[in-house]
């Protein structure tokens, strides 16, 4: 395995029955790299990720991620990644802190260090005077900053964002890119499932899943010149009309 | 009409579609029938008994063969001494001892009146109480053998429980009670839960921004229900008439209106639960805990309400169950009437009244 | 008008979800509000459709008070919440029906409202609602909605989570809907949506922000927008943050926008400012404002 890549697939497949929800997909992904993995619903997204962070055993190929083989080391991935999803964050009838022990907890992060990443993350994002505050309280904005934050408590490889900021104000949601591209800047590599196609602009190189398959791979930029159109909207309803 | 009648097709629609809801309040009936009936059952075979007779005499000899033969009973040991009875208890095989008095036959014969002293272990409540049941069941039955040969008659003491279940079948007992908490939970539970569907779902919100009358919101949810727990009343009574025999005494006419009319109730008590729960899992949480646990408890139905204390007797008596219980007891196995039974109906009448025109002012016809 | 509102505030507890809304909605307009998740959306929505009565102010759709006159409201406009509210159950084609006969209409009569719609889904039609794709249950809810020639219709984030193509298709539906001379009142969490509106009401925290043609309030910025580039976004970001003329810096898609405090701000300043932190293959071009932009200049 090439040491600058952190997940590797070859012909990644998933068949559910007769139905096939990913179809020999291949990709790599560089360490720090920003990568966007678009598709509508129901295009294979979620199957893919799935497989990667080690939930869901591959039908067929080869893929590896932080090193580790997805059919035999799932469990060495779990402890090398950080998941966030937009339907599942936080506990909101948990305080900030208990939220922020928890998941330290069961990453199994020493108690030492999980008080100083506490203190940290409590300054860097301002929630000094919510601290003791439920998670439920907070504005969705601050949630999801919060929520980033904690996938990142046990400084692992490679994050993978689910659908991170649908929904929320478009200020919050610069901060919410800025403090990705602070992790991918000290070598995490960030990973995005979305189906918002501006959001796509943010990455360094994204692809686009179309039943099942990888229909496209690169930059933004070049998907916009390759399409001749001026953004990611476009170059994916090309895609998806054919 | 016409809205109306979308709107209760669309209700049979969900019914049908939900196999497992459908099996589930199909299926519940029947089980719960023959578990109370086969499984669940007061009556004992077979209980070890140790007798203590201070007579020794012909009659005790007697009353002992007879309880020997019986098939409830069977002797584990004859005592001598009085103060053995805690050690033999206290082994656990024994669960009653039968303690004969001194000249049994002389007493009886002379006074007309004797005693046997049952002491059962009450460890176990229900138990003991049934085994000191059958065996007055048969010192009765040797009574009445005793008095058709000689003229002087002997103090009997009917029990009146017995005298309605002469042959003790607890399955009597249950029917009435299995047939309120079936309706009590098919009637509010299946109503409350199919009201707060639509507003987790989101199609209340599109319906109260439509021209149909909240009303007939109400009543196409309760409607299919009605017809579903009238069905469920009807197999109850026909597998416990042909299962297990049970003689069904008064009108089966009265018995039908008598079930509507707690089924109504029931539903009303669905809706007004459906109008404080937002989601399902409440509505569901609130059923089973705000109705079926008082239904169980304090109804009479498995523990006698006049054996509780005085302030669950009170609260028992706001408990429709507690009045539907007395009705069909009172139509099935007593062969009663409304004659009988007017108090009792007007009661569940009053309590229908008065949830359905809470749950009226309570439905909302706006979110808030 | 099709829709009047005036002062519209309404407070859930302690929480204030809309202050003082006042707006008008012209008949055979379509308007748009757009805002994020919890800016008030939804709340004025029910509102509107008479589920809700707010605290203050008053409203009226069609002509009728949302108060007064709330039966004739429900029997006049047509709803579509934010979420997916049809039977998953019942099939799409009995969807339909239902909310047809509680119209007191059939699909026959108002077969050639929906029929664009409808002849995408007509396919799927004894398919049961739950199975079908986003966009599907999106087109089904919308032909739901308008079965009983609704005067006005009121769609509530209606292409949330849906995929760029069914949006496509929707907002082309919305238009042809529009031509029928129904008013149409939309809210969005996406602010590229907006110019597809007639008009449109930029909404955050319960308040209204700007309200105009999607045109004129871009126009009506009041700064230079500049598209920088480099080599390390991150960087870039941090260096121009530390700028001391910066107006504001967001990253934008690939860029980053920038403004300037300053009148007569000169790109090579700053071009030689960032080359100073180490930064290379620096761009920096004019362009122009969206939507986002001044949403986000009106939000500071």
């Amino acid at each position: 395995m090439n040491n600058n890549n952190v997940i590797e697939a070859q012909n990644l497949t998933k068949m559910f029955g007769d139905f096939t929800a990913v179809s020999a997909i291949s990709f790599e992904v560089k360490k720090g790299e920003i990568f966007g993995f678009l598709g509508a619903n129901g295009a294979g997204k979620t199957t893919a990720m799935k497989m990667l962070i080690g939930i869901s055993k591959p039908t067929a190929g080869k893929a590896s991620v932080a090193g580790f083989d997805v059919y035999k080391q799932a469990e060495d991935i779990k402890k090398n990644i950080g998941y966030m999803s937009q339907k599942f964050a936080l506990y909101d009838d948990l305080t900030v802190k208990e939220n922020i022990m928890f998941f330290g907890g069961i990453y199994g992060v020493s108690r030492k260090r999980i008080k100083e990443k506490t203190a940290i993350l409590i300054e860097e994002l301002g929630l000094e005077e919510v601290a003791n505050q439920l998670v439920g309280a907070l504005p969705l904005g601050w949630k999801q900053k919060l929520s980033f934050s904690v996938s990142l408590i046990h400084d692992p490889k490679i994050v993978f964002l689910d659908e991170p900021t649908g929904g929320v104000d478009p200020i919050t949601r610069r901060q919410f890119w800025e403090m990705i591209y602070k992790a991918a800047n000290q070598g995490t590599t960030v990973f995005v499932t979305t189906h918002y196609m501006d959001e796509a602009e943010y990455c360094d190189r994204v692809s686009i899943m179309v039943n099942g398959k990888i229909e496209a791979l690169d930059t933004p930029k070049k998907l916009k010149q390759q399409f001749n159109v001026t953004n990611m909207n476009d170059v994916f309803l090309k895609l998806a009309r054919g | 009409m016409k809205r109306f009648i979308g709107f209760i097709k669309k209700e049979f629609y969900h019914i049908f579609r939900d196999r497992r809801s459908l099996f589930i309040l199909f299926g519940m009936p029947i089980a719960q029938i023959m578990l109370f009936g086969f499984a669940i059952t007061n009556e004992i075979n077979n209980v070890d008994i140790a007798i203590l007779d201070h007579s020794k005499d012909a009659t005790t000899e007697e009353i002992i063969n007879k309880i020997s033969a019986s098939k409830y009973f069977s002797i584990h040991q004859f005592m001598d001494r009085e103060a053995d009875v805690e050690t033999i208890f206290k082994k656990g095989k024994v669960k009653a001892v039968l303690n004969f008095e001194k000249d049994f036959s002389k007493k009886l014969i002379r006074d007309h009146k004797a005693t046997i002293q049952i002491i059962t272990d009450a460890t176990d409540p229900n138990t003991a109480n049934t085994i000191s049941n059958y065996v007055n069941a048969i010192l009765i039955q040797y009574q009445k053998d005793w008095n058709k040969d000689i003229t002087i008659a002997y103090q009997i003491i009917p029990r009146t429980r017995m005298v309605y279940n002469p042959e003790l079948k607890s399955v009597y007992m249950f029917v009435p009670g299995v047939m309120t908490i079936i309706l009590m939970l098919v009637s509010a539970m299946m109503t409350s839960i199919s009201i707060t569907k639509e507003k987790e779902l989101g199609t209340m919100e599109i319906l109260l921004v439509s021209p149909i009358k909240p009303i007939q919101v109400i009543v196409g949810k309760v409607f299919p229900y009605i017809f579903l727990s009238v069905i469920n009343a009807i197999v109850i009574v026909v597998l416990s008439i042909f299962i297990f025999k049970m003689p069904v005494q008064g009108s089966l006419f009265l018995l039908a209106m008598e079930s509507i009319l707690f089924i109504i109730s029931a539903l009303a008590l669905g809706i007004l639960i459906s109008t404080i729960s937002a989601t399902q899992q409440t509505a569901m949480m609130i059923s089973l805990m705000g109705l079926m646990l008082p239904v169980i408890l304090l109804s009479g139905f498995i523990f006698p309400i006049s054996s509780m204390p005085l302030p669950l007797q009170m609260i028992s008596n706001i408990i429709p169950a507690k009045w539907f219980i007395i009705i069909i007891k009172g139509i099935m196995l007593k062969g009663v009437g409304l004659q009988y039974l007017w108090k009792e109906t007007l009661i569940l009448v009053g309590m229908t009244i008065f949830f359905i025109a809470l749950s009226v002012k309570k439905y909302k016809i706006r979110l808030e | 008008m099709s829709i009047s509102v005036r002062h519209i505030s309404k407070s859930y507890k302690n929480v204030k979800a809309l202050e003082d809304i006042s707006f008008e909605v012209k008949e055979g307009e379509l308007f748009g509000l757009i805002g994020p998740d919890g800016a008030g959306k939804t709340t004025l929505f029910r509102i509107l459709t008479t589920l809700l009565i707010a605290n203050e102010g008053t409203a009226t759709v069609a002509g009728f008070d949302v108060v007064a006159d709330y039966k004739k409201i429900r029997n006049s406009v047509g709803y579509m919440p934010g979420k997916f509210s049809l039977y998953q159950d019942l099939t799409v084609e009995e969807n339909l029906n239902f909310f047809a006969t509680i119209f007191g209409t059939t699909i026959e009569q108002n077969y050639d409202l929906i029929k664009e719609i409808y002849v995408q889904i007509e396919p799927f039609k004894t398919r049961r609602a739950g199975k079908l794709s986003g966009g599907m249950k999106q087109k089904l809810a919308l032909c739901c909605a308008l079965i009983h020639k609704p005067k006005v219709l009121f769609l509530d984030e209606p292409t949330t989570g849906v995929d760029p193509v069914s949006r496509k298709e929707f907002w082309e539906m919305l238009k042809r809907l529009q031509q029928k001379g129904i008013t149409i009142l939309v809210s969005t969490p996406y602010m590229d949506e907006a110019a597809l509106c007639d008009r449109i009401a930029l909404i955050q925290d319960g308040k209204i922000l700007q309200m105009d043609t999607p045109q004129a309030i871009v126009k009506h910025y009041p700064k230079q927008i500049y598209n920088v580039r480099a080599n390390n976004t991150y960087q870039l970001i941090n260096s121009l943050k530390a700028y001391e003329y910066n107006h504001s810096v967001y990253p934008f898609g690939e860029f980053v926008h920038y403004t300037d405090r300053r009148a007569d701000f000169n790109p090579k300043d700053l071009m030689l400012f960032l080359e100073s932190k180490n930064l290379s293959n620096v761009e920096i071009k004019k362009t122009e404002a969206t939507i986002e932009d001044t949403f986000m200049e009106l939000a500071k």
